[in-house]
C-alpha cells in the first residue's frame, strides 16, 4: 500500500520541477526548436523547388542557344556556298571577258593587216601601174615615128589610160 | 559446444566470488534468510540519503516543517541502515510502525511538512537541470542558424522531436497545435529522461515507477484536457450526450459514466506507466535477488542460478530499454488523443 500513497514531498517537487520545465522550454525552448525545424524545411522544399524551376529555365536556355548556334552553323554554310558560287561566276566572267578582248584585239589586228596588205597592193599596183607606163612610153617611143598608126596607137592608149584612171 | 562450456566455466569463475560473499554475509549475520522483500522494496522506494553500496550512502538535505517549525539538516543526522538516531524531534519511523521509513516526529509520531530532497527528488532536479540544459542548448543553436546540418545532441534529437511532433502530437491534437505541443513535447522529454536514468544500476533512481511522479504527469494531463482543451461542445457532450432519452432521465446513466470517464482517463495514464516502470525494476531486483535465495543453499546452485539471472537481468534490461520509450511514447500519444478529443466540434449535419 505504501507505494500506491504518494508522498506530499515528491508531489510538491514534482510540480515545481515540471512546473518550471513546462514553462521555461514552453517559452523559451519548444517554440524556437520546433519554429526553426519547420522554418527550416519550408526553405527546404522552397529552395528544391526553386532550383528545378531555375535548371528547368536553364535547360530552355540551353536548347536555345543550340537552336541559335546550329542557325549560325547553316548559316554560314550558306554563305560560304554562295561566296563559292559568286567566286565561281567572277572567273568565269572574267575569263569569258578576257577571251572576247582577247578576240577583239585578234580581230582588230587581222582587219588592220588586211588595210595593210590592202595598201601595200594597191602601191604595188600603182608603182607596177607606173612601171608599165614608163615601160610603155620607152617602148612606144622608140616604135612611134610620127606615122599614123603610131598616132592611132597613141590615141588608143591614152583612152585605155583614161578608162583606167577614171 | 566446448567453446560454450568454456564460456559457462569463466561465467561460474567469475560469479563464485560474488556468490562465495554472500554466502558469508549470511553466515555471519547469522540469520537464516535474505529478506528478498526488503532488499526490493528498498530499491524502488524512496529514501531520505542516497544509498551506493555496502554502508557507503550519501546524506541528503531534508527539509520538514512541523511542531517547532521550519528544519533543515543532513539525513545523516538520523542515521541509516536500519538504526535511526532522533534529532531535533524527528526521527525515522522504523520497520512495523505506520509511516515506516518516514520522517516523524518523536513526540507524535505524525508527519510533519516534508519537502526533503530524497534520492527521488534530488534525481528529479538532476533530470530538470538535464531537460533544461540540453534543450534550451539545442533551441539556442536552431536559433543562432537553423538551416545548418544539426551536429550532435542536436542531430541526435532532432528526429525524436519531429517524430513526436509530426507523427503523434499533429495528427492526435488536430487543431491548435502549437498551444499544446509544448506540453506534450516536454511530457515525453520528461518521462524519456527520467526512464532512462532510472535504468542506470547502481546510480539510478525509481522517479517514473513513483507513483506521485505519474500522478503530478497525469494531473497536469487532465489540467490540459479539460481546462485548456475543452470546448462547449465537450461538457455538453459530458452533460446532455446524444443518446435515447432513457439512458439520462431519470437516472442520469451515461452523464455519469461520462464524467466517471473524463477521470479514468489520467487515473489510467498515471498507473500505466507507474505499474509499467516499477515492474521493470521489481523484475530485475528480483532477478538478482535470486542468486542471494540460492545462495543460502549451496555455492554451486547459485553459481547456476547467476548465470540464468545474470543473463535474464541482461534481457530485461534490453526490454527496458524499450519500454522506457514506449512507455514515455504512449503517455504522450495518450494525452494528445485526449486532448484531441476533448476539442470536438458539433456535428453540424443532422441525421
Amino acid at each position: 500500500m505504501e507505494l500506491l500513497t504518494p508522498d506530499f514531498g515528491l508531489v510538491f517537487w514534482m510540480v515545481i520541477c515540471f512546473g518550471a520545465v513546462l514553462f521555461i522550454l514552453g517559452k523559451f525552448g519548444w517554440p524556437v526548436i520546433v519554429g526553426m525545424i519547420n522554418k527550416r524545411s519550408e526553405e527546404i522544399e522552397e529552395s528544391i523547388l526553386k532550383a528545378n524551376e531555375a535548371n528547368a529555365r536553364l535547360a530552355g536556355t540551353n536548347a536555345e542557344a543550340e537552336r541559335l548556334l546550329a542557325e549560325a552553323k547553316n548559316e554560314r554554310l550558306e554563305l560560304l556556298k554562295e561566296a563559292s558560287k559568286q567566286k565561281d561566276q567572277i572567273i568565269a566572267d572574267a575569263k569569258a571577258e578576257a577571251a572576247k578582248k582577247a578576240q577583239d584585239l585578234l580581230d582588230k589586228a587581222k582587219e588592220d593587216i588586211q588595210l595593210e596588205r590592202d595598201n601595200a597592193i594597191k602601191e604595188i599596183r600603182t608603182q607596177v601601174a607606173e612601171l608599165s607606163v614608163s615601160i610603155a612610153e620607152k617602148v612606144v617611143r622608140e616604135k612611134l615615128s610620127g606615122d599614123k598608126a603610131g598616132l592611132d596607137m597613141i590615141n588608143k592608149l591614152l583612152d585605155e589610160v583614161n578608162i583606167a584612171k577614171s | 559446444m566446448n567453446l560454450l562450456s568454456k564460456f559457462i566455466t569463466i561465467l561460474m569463475i567469475l560469479f563464485a566470488p560474488i556468490v562465495a560473499q554472500a554466502n558469508e554475509h549470511q553466515e555471519s549475520e547469522g540469520e537464516g534468510k535474505i529478506d528478498v522483500k526488503e532488499l526490493v522494496f528498498g530499491h524502488i522506494g524512496d529514501s531520505y540519503s542516497w544509498h551506493i553500496i555496502g554502508d557507503i550512502a550519501i546524506p541528503l538535505p531534508c527539509i520538514v516543517y512541523g511542531q517547532n517549525g521550519l528544519n533543515v539538516f543532513m539525513s545523516s543526522e538520523l542515521g541509516h541502515g536500519g538504526h535511526y538516531k532522533e534529532y531535533n524531534g524527528y526521527t525515522i519511523a522504523a520497520e512495523g510502525q505506520p509511516n515506516a521509513g518516514k520522517i516523524v516526529e518523536v513526540s507524535t509520531g505524525e508527519r510533519p511538512w516534508d519537502i526533503s530532497i530524497t534520492k527521488n527528488v534530488l534525481f528529479l532536479l538532476i533530470s530538470t537541470g538535464l531537460l533544461l540544459w540540453i534543450f534550451l542548448s539545442i533551441s539556442k543553436r536552431y536559433k543562432e542558424d537553423y538551416w545548418r546540418k544539426p551536429t550532435g545532441m542536436q542531430a541526435f534529437l532532432e528526429p525524436i522531436i519531429v517524430m513526436i511532433e509530426k507523427d503523434v502530437i499533429e495528427p492526435c491534437v488536430g487543431k491548435n497545435v502549437e498551444k499544446f505541443s509544448p506540453f506534450l513535447l516536454t511530457v515525453f522529454f520528461f518521462i524519456l529522461i527520467n526512464n532512462y536514468l532510472g535504468l542506470i544500476p547502481v546510480f539510478g533512481s525509481n522517479l517514473t515507477g513513483n507513483i506521485a511522479c505519474t500522478m503530478v504527469l497525469a494531473v497536469f494531463t487532465f489540467l490540459f484536457t479539460n481546462l485548456k482543451a475543452g470546448t462547449k461542445h465537450y461538457w455538453l457532450e459530458m452533460i446532455n450526450p446524444e443518446v435515447p432519452t432513457w439512458l439520462k432521465f431519470p437516472v442520469p446513466l451515461m452523464p455519469l459514466i461520462e464524467i466517471i470517464g473524463m477521470f479514468t482517463k489520467p487515473i489510467a495514464l498515471c498507473i500505466r506507466l507507474f505499474a509499467n516502470m516499477l515492474a521493470g525494476h521489481v523484475m530485475q531486483l528480483v532477478l538478482i535477488g535470486m542468486i542471494f535465495i540460492f545462495a543460502q543453499m549451496s555455492v554451486a546452485a547459485a553459481s547456476g542460478v547467476s548465470i540464468l539471472s545474470c543473463a535474464l537481468v541482461i534481457f530485461m534490461t534490453c526490454l527496458e530499454c524499450l519500454v522506457c520509450f514506449i512507455q514515455a511514447y504512449v503517455f504522450t500519444t495518450l494525452s494528445a488523443l485526449f486532448i484531441g478529443l476533448a476539442q470536438v466540434e458539433p456535428h453540424h449535419e443532422e441525421h
